[in-house]
């Protein structure tokens, strides 16, 4: 499945959210721990292996769950910049088992709205080693091709 | 994304074919008349029009009538829909989201409540 000769493919999405909390709540719910296990998890019957959090500039978040068919997710996080209740910069590599697929920078921003939260979180990822997203079912290897040249083609 | 299976499965179609892919690689240098497109291929004009015809269905080409001549124009944004994987990690995130705006509500202070609108 590793495939180091394949290009890198790169992306990048914006996703805005509105939450009826107020950024100070939102932003605890990344900081603490215990409140992240509550929400940073995976699909139904994935099953949570080992999670760490050190929420500090320079510190370091693991969250390695398992899927049914014995994959394993890893998540290895590190938190470039924070600022309390309106930002945290972070960078993470996302594994498949032993499979390295990607390497993310991300932007959490926290604004007060109304009485809730405006977030914007911004994601740019560089996808190496041929990922292919498995749960991309159906995926044919023409296709595969395609999207190859698809992608260099965006990146002229 | 209600659209986005039948958005990525019209863009597969329209790319399937090496034509249209000559066009969409000619037209990634800049806009082309139709008949610019028609002259390497050696197609007549109507097999011309019709493979055009399936690359605007997919989004993916506008033309428009500038005076007597036809202009092509790729649009690049159409493409968005194929690139799967930044899509698929959207996706995820958005889960989580969900999830964090569920785990929110659960553990909302009383302070907080009523405040709402």
């Amino acid at each position: 499945m590793t495939s180091p000769t394949a290009p890198a493919t790169h992306g990048s999405f914006t996703l805005e959210r509105h939450f009826n909390a107020k950024p100070a709540r939102v932003f605890a719910a990344f900081s603490d721990m215990n409140a992240r296990a509550r929400w940073f998890v995976g699909p139904p019957g994935w099953k949570e292996m080992e999670r760490s959090l050190d929420f500090r500039k320079g510190g370091s978040e693991v969250t390695i769950g398992q899927w049914p068919d014995g994959k394993q997710s890893n998540f290895q996080a590190r938190f470039e910049e924070i600022v309390p209740d309106q930002r945290i910069v972070f960078t993470y590599n996302m594994y498949i088992s032993d499979w390295h697929i990607s390497v993310s920078l991300n932007t959490v921003e926290l604004f007060a709205d109304g009485s809730g939260t405006k977030m914007i979180f911004t994601e740019h990822t560089t996808f190496i080693n041929g990922f292919d997203d498995p749960g991309a079912a159906g995926r044919k290897e023409g296709s595969e091709g395609l999207l190859d040249r698809l992608a260099a083609f965006l990146d002229g | 994304m209600l659209n986005h299976q039948a958005l990525v499965t019209l863009l597969f179609q329209a790319l399937a074919d090496p034509t249209r892919r000559q066009f969409v690689e000619r037209l990634s240098i800049g806009p082309a008349s139709v008949s610019e497109l028609a002259q390497p291929t050696g197609l007549t004009l109507p097999a011309v029009m019709q493979h055009l015809q399936i690359l605007e269905a997919s989004g993916l080409v506008r033309s428009e009538k500038s005076g007597r001549v036809r202009m092509c124009q790729l649009q690049l944004q159409a493409l968005a829909p194929a690139e799967e994987w930044i899509g698929a990690r959207r996706a995820n995130w958005q889960h989580h989201f969900d999830r964090l705006d569920a785990y929110l509500a659960e553990t909302q202070p009383d302070d907080e409540k009523g405040s709402q609108e």
